[in-house]
């Protein structure tokens, strides 16, 4: 029944290692360092790229209660056709996942119907309501692995305080997004050129980074670990090098269609390319994509977030903030690693390891014992993202109808098989949905 | 003068007598009739400008006990509602013949500022967040009484709202002096910065690391009523019992030789299990009512008796 299952011919790339051509084998759910035996499954995975499975730290599924944009089964569908073999998922359901039962609920159905793993986020407070604290301890307990009102920003800084200082009980980090509400003053998109000759109301950079500067000081008077969501101005960039530097705990991610598209999108895309913080300039994807290399940025994240056809088809003020982004996380990941925006190993370092240490798990992946969580790549395969025809209930992406070349072939979550792009396992490895809980 | 502002400033021999004249006062409490008339004919004013009952209550009897007579003052059916202030109102029992007065106060220092203005002993009964002095020696009689006094090496771990406790400071300076170490348990937002370098005592948000191998453990009241200033400082309190609570079951495993002390009123099912607070292997919190009145006897005639004019 447990049969022993080998990779071979794969380039394997695992963090902190040179690439090699080499057999993996997979039994029980974990790698194992066993001889090539006759009874043994092979796949031949020759000419593909073999990389541990990626972790986004920053997932919108939906569900319970918004399961017409998406659910716990569609989005984790999603996540493994781009590699992704866990997601973190944030706490604005409906209810919110300010309780426990509300936790144990998403785990639930993530064992049951997940293609990945997942991983809840607790709201930071109450019904994000930015004024009492959520139960964190029991949050800890039930199985929540951060702290987050995401887009619902705490807006009083004390409140924030708070937040940071009860977090350090159960040692979970919290992600803030760091916009100031009042001074964002209702815009819709970069304050800038673009945004007066649509004749949109601006959302300038300085409320994201007036909201990130008191997080990164609250966060240096209470010692708890702030992981900033999608960073996207190069003054961001500068407050989280200077904090870093100052000794504040203090993690950040980008998005991927922070580092690709600018404000200028909006023309095209229309509410496909409205999300908050906003796509900004040319000058700010430069100083993003700088960070990456620099290191400032430890995270590349998606901020999937699905939104309806009907909610999204209206005027480009009234549309809701948010796009899709799992599907096209591993192309344009791959796309960086092909402009030379990075090599192999730092891309690693921001999907694999640097999200694992975020939520405090080890670096160490894919050795002998580890979780069996990978995938292969085809880096050669060209191919066109239709987000109509994609693994979302969504297609609010603006990178619909892009070329991209490299794909995600076959992933496995626990030893399981969750993705087979060309229908090639063997019928006893046929993908199957349901993963079991585990703490990263 | 005689002045009891906290336990800041008195030494350790100053704190022993203190502790063997309380319990020299729990003899005579003891006793059929438990009174000493070494304050006959004395009056104290008894200002307590907080809500207050175990350390009004005993301050009352104290003064009883001691043959003295008080001067009861409470804010609210007070000229200070007609806009005198405490100064004044201070100034006034002075005039009315009062020898000594006992203050309670919302406001850290105000027993320090009234002895600038008026030239009899003042007593603190808790000073805004700064200290209960009478409070933390009480708890000293009571854990004394555990040690043979040998107070040097014990560990105290204090668990719950820290920095706006005047109880916890005054054990905390008290335990410096006397050579105890002290840990204090809490969750951050009961922590202001500085504290620990403050007093050079550690800070531990896991209660289980906190309290372990404790000889004394005291938890502090969760102020319900101030979850709006400046808050929010917990969750519903449920999350802060599962993990700072105190059960039997915690104390058994962790702490197996300490007793509980709490200032008093007690939040059940918050700071404590409800079968915890007369439980009487471990819960010293009667026991800190009654040596309560011992302490303030000792006080008072530590203040007017020993310093006779």
């Amino acid at each position: 029944m447990n049969r022993l299952i080998r990779f071979s011919g794969a380039t394997v790339r695992i963090p902190g290692r040179s690439p090699e051509v080499r057999d993996l084998a997979v039994q029980g759910g974990i790698v194992v360092d066993a001889p090539a035996s006759e009874n043994d499954i092979v796949i031949d995975a020759t000419g593909l790229e073999l990389l541990p499975g990626l972790t986004d730290l920053h997932v919108h599924l939906r569900d319970p209660g918004l399961t017409y944009k998406e659910d716990i089964e569609s989005g984790t569908r999603c996540a493994v056709s781009s590699g992704v073999t866990s997601v973190v998922a944030l706490a604005n359901t409906d209810p919110v996942n300010d309780n426990p039962e509300t936790t144990r609920y998403v785990i639930e159905q993530a064992e049951s119907r997940a293609w990945c793993r997942v991983l809840p986020v607790s709201a930071a407070t109450m019904g994000l309501n930015g004024e009492e604290l959520a139960p964190y301890h029991q949050m800890l307990d039930a199985g929540c692995v951060a702290i987050s009102d995401d887009g619902a920003t705490v807006e009083k800084a004390g409140v924030m305080r708070r937040v940071m200082e009860y977090a350090r009980s159960v040692n979970l980090p919290i992600l803030p997004h760091c916009e100031d509400r009042s001074v964002r003053a209702g815009g819709v998109m970069n304050a800038g050129e673009v945004a007066v000759s649509l004749g949109l109301p601006g959302n300038p950079r300085e409320a994201e980074e007036i909201c990130l500067a008191r997080d990164l000081l609250l966060a240096r008077l209470t010692g708890a670990h702030l992981h900033v969501q999608h960073v996207t101005t190069a003054g961001g960039i500068n407050l989280i090098r200077n904090a870093k530097a100052e000794g504040v705990r203090v993690t950040a991610e980008v998005c991927p269609h922070h580092l690709f598209l600018t404000d200028e999108a909006v023309r095209e895309c229309g509410t496909h390319a409205k999300m908050a913080p906003p796509l900004r300039t040319a000058s700010d994807v430069d100083a993003l994509r700088d960070a990456l290399r620099e290191g400032v940025i430890d995270v590349i994240a998606t901020d999937h977030a699905p939104h309806a056809r009907h909610e999204k088809d209206l005027p480009f003020e009234a549309a809701p903030d948010g796009i899709i982004g799992l599907e096209t996380l591993m192309p344009l990941c791959l796309k960086l690693v092909a402009e030379g925006v990075m090599d192999w190993e730092r891309l690693l370092d921001l999907v694999v390891t640097g999200p694992r240490r975020v939520l405090g798990a080890s670096g160490d992946v894919l050795g002998t014992g580890a979780p069996a969580d990978f995938c292969l790549v085809d880096c050669s395969r060209e191919w066109t993202y239709v987000a109509d025809d994609g693994q979302s209930k969504s297609n609010n992406s603006p990178f619909d109808t892009w070329t991209f070349t490299g794909r995600v072939t076959t992933t496995f979550v626990d030893g399981v098989c969750r993705w087979d792009l060309d229908d090639v396992m063997p019928d006893s490895l046929k993908p199957r949905a349901g993963v079991p809980f585990q703490r990263p | 003068m005689p002045n009891l502002f906290g336990l800041r400033d008195l030494t350790a021999e100053q704190l022993t007598y203190l502790i063997g004249q309380s319990r020299s006062m729990l003899e005579v409490l003891q006793r059929p009739v438990p009174v000493v008339p070494a304050l006959r004919g004395r009056r104290i004013g008894l200002m307590f400008f907080e809500p207050s009952t175990r350390t009004r209550m005993s301050f009352e009897l104290a003064v009883k006990n001691l043959g003295a007579d008080s001067l009861n003052f409470s804010a609210g059916g007070s000229s200070l509602s007609k806009g005198e202030t405490l100064l004044d109102t201070a100034m006034t029992v002075s005039a009315l013949g009062a020898h000594c007065i006992v203050v309670r106060d919302s406001h850290s220092g105000m027993p320090e500022f009234l002895s600038r203005h008026l030239d009899l002993p003042i007593i603190n009964a808790g000073d805004g967040t700064n200290e209960h002095p009478t409070q933390a020696l009480l708890d000293l009689v009571v854990m004394g009484e555990e040690w043979d006094d040998a107070f040097a090496g014990k560990t105290l771990s204090i668990v719950g709202d820290i920095s706006r406790s005047r109880v916890a400071r005054s054990n905390l300076w008290a335990a410096r002096t006397l050579g105890m170490t002290v840990r204090l348990v809490a969750p951050r937002t009961f922590v202001d910065p500085g504290l620990e370098d403050c007093f050079g005592v550690p800070v531990f948000t896991d209660l289980e690391q906190g309290i372990r191998d404790a000889d004394a453990v005291m938890a502090l009241r969760v102020q319900k009523e101030r979850r709006q200033a400046g808050g929010p400082y917990i969750p519903e309190t449920l999350d802060y019992f599962l993990r700072y609570g105190l059960t039997r079951k915690k104390l058994d495993d962790l702490a197996p030789n300490a007793v509980l002390l709490h200032p008093g009123p007690v939040n059940r099912a918050v700071e404590l299990a409800p079968d915890l607070l007369y439980n009487p292997d471990r819960s010293r919190i009667q026991r800190q009512v009654t040596a309560g009145v011992a302490v303030r006897m000792a006080v008072l005639y530590w203040a007017l008796g020993a310093s006779d004019e």
